[in-house]
């Protein structure tokens, strides 16, 4: 890795939860992760891990209980002002139309009403949804209301995303393309990317780097693998070639013991 | 949605009860065609359940002399004017103490009391604080209005998506732009899924006002009717009022389709 600061540094980072009645409950400990400008990291784990957890902490929303977060060198306090944030369920404003939806996050910013429309809408265009301005999100299907909070997020161009398993939702064919979609609007200008998945073939083909964590309570990193398959990648191609299935089967085999851990743990509940 | 042929027959149907229902009172209230079957006097059904040609007869005369009109304006007023300003104050009280929880914590047992107290007893009060011309009706309509408002803002606010929230947060909105953007709109749908039931509750705040003591307004020709044993026009000045709340309603129903576009609705598909 290079010697520039990191996009993103969580350092030793442990996260309790204490809930009202006196429980806690760690459900990070002892994490550090770094992610390079301009690069894109999966993280994967079994369900109930705490990934989405590390990412709210990477975005403000959550504060460590203990460790520190760093974004490009300076120390987090507050939310992220660099990152932007791609939700796993639906964030859209219900009352604001698909094109009001991707301007909002401009005009919060003070820009101009018509100027943040105008962009917009090249926006949605980039994002496949040109003609589809006017529709308010029930309107749109799951993959389009992805797409709008797609282009939503990336209009501020942020230097840092943060994706929350944001097509977990979506049907294979649709997901394929949207991947594909990331991919392409990703290689345009290469921003940070922090991918949470719980489905390893789509962390595989869409990074550089995927990290595993084990399973939750105090789930923790316990591997990193550098994904070396050339780019540009087709997705729902890459799947086929024996590089990838050299990957894979060797992610699997550190992931597997977690996710057995995990089930048996649910089992139990 | 039922064939265009059985809603027909549908509509016919509620035609004909209609007509069945007003032959029965015509032939039931007359004192020549039925003998008097549980009064003494053949007249007596008719003095107390009045006489729908007459009813008719009397809401014709209402509207073709025009003297209804200053009436139904002055309701119409004190209607409008309590939906407004009870549906202001709602909005205002439900956001801030929605947003507020040590002020929501204090005001919630007032605020419970205040909404179970039958506040229809206030218009005594409210006429002599305020007087016997509109602002006592209006009085009683806001306090009628305000707790649908209130609580439907309340909930509203409190029933935001988090993920909304905090998305809006993370693309830049502060607390302004946090209540402008994502606050209000969320509670506005709640207070237009509301408006049915304010804008009928203002409409009774009205007239029932008007009822208790006035000099002007739909309530006060009732209640004018009834101290003269006018039971004819009684029955015409309920007529008018119901006819009028149809109107109102019919009115909400027009409003809310052009304000709720963004909300789903049931059968639709337009989903491409």
């Amino acid at each position: 890795m290079s010697a520039a600061v990191p996009a993103l540094a969580l350092e030793q980072v442990t996260i309790t939860f204490v809930s009202p009645d006196g429980g806690r409950y760690t459900a990070v400990r002892d994490t550090t992760l770094r992610v390079e400008p301009g690069e894109f990291v999966s993280v994967v784990g079994p369900t109930g891990c705490g990934k989405s957890t590390l990412l709210n902490v990477a975005v403000g929303l959550l504060q460590p209980s203990a460790g520190s977060v760093q974004v490009f060198g300076s120390p987090l306090t507050g939310l992220n002002p660099k990152a932007g944030y791609l939700f796993q369920t639906e964030a859209l404003m219900p009352w604001r139309t698909a094109r009001a939806n991707v301007a909002a996050g401009l005009e919060f910013r003070g820009v101009e009403r018509a100027e943040a429309s105008k962009r917009a809408d090249e926006w949605l265009q980039r994002v496949g949804l040109r003609g589809f301005g006017e529709r308010y999100p029930h309107q749109l299907s799951g993959g389009m209301r992805k797409r709008v909070a797609l282009a939503q997020t990336l209009i501020l161009e942020p230097q840092l995303i943060l994706m929350d398993e944001p097509f977990s939702a979506l049907d294979i064919q649709t997901r394929q393309l949207m991947e594909n979609q990331l991919l392409e609007l990703w290689s345009a200008n290469r921003k940070s990317v922090v991918f949470i998945t719980h489905d390893l073939e789509e962390a595989i083909s869409l990074s550089d780097r995927v990290v595993v964590l084990s399973a939750g309570p105090a789930s923790h990193p316990i591997g990193e693998f550098p994904i070396d398959l050339p780019r540009p990648r087709d997705v729902a191609e890459i799947r086929l070639t024996p590089r990838f299935i050299e990957l894979h089967t060797l992610i699997w085999r550190a992931m597997k013991q977690e996710v057995l851990k995990s089930y048996a743990q649910q089992q139990l509940q | 949605m039922p064939s265009n042929s059985s809603s027909r027959s549908l509509r016919l149907w509620q035609l004909g009860l209609f007509l069945g229902f007003l032959l029965f009172w015509y032939v039931a209230t007359s004192p020549t065609l039925l003998p008097p079957l549980y009064f003494d006097d053949p007249n007596k059904a008719a003095f107390f359940f009045g006489e729908p040609l007459k009813v008719f007869e009397r809401t014709w005369d209402w509207f073709t002399s025009g003297t209804i009109y200053a009436h139904l304006w002055v309701t119409l007023l004190e209607t409008l004017l309590a939906f407004i300003i009870g549906t202001a104050f709602g909005l205002g009280m439900g956001l801030w103490l929605a947003l507020a929880p040590t002020a929501s914590a204090l005001f919630d047992p007032y605020i419970k009391a205040l909404n179970s107290m039958p506040r229809v007893i206030l218009a005594p009060i409210f006429a002599v604080w305020f007087g016997l011309d509109i602002a006592s009706k209006v009085a009683l309509g806001v306090t009628l209005v305000f707790f649908i408002v209130f609580f439907n803002v309340y909930q509203g606010v409190r029933e935001v998506s988090f993920t909304v929230v905090a998305n809006a947060r993370i693309l830049g909105a502060s607390d302004r732009q946090l209540l402008r953007h994502v606050y209000v709109p969320s509670a506005m749908s709640w207070v237009f899924a509301s408006l049915h039931n304010s804008v009928g509750l203002a409409f009774v705040g009205a007239v029932v006002g008007e009822y208790l003591g006035s000099s002007r307004g739909v309530g006060y020709l009732i209640l004018q009717a009834e101290g003269t044993f006018d039971i004819n026009a009684v029955f015409a000045g309920i007529l008018v009022l119901t006819a009028f709340a149809l109107l109102l309603d019919w009115v909400v129903t027009l409003a809310e389709r052009r304000l709720l576009v963004w909300q789903p609705r049931g059968g639709e598909t337009e989903k491409i």
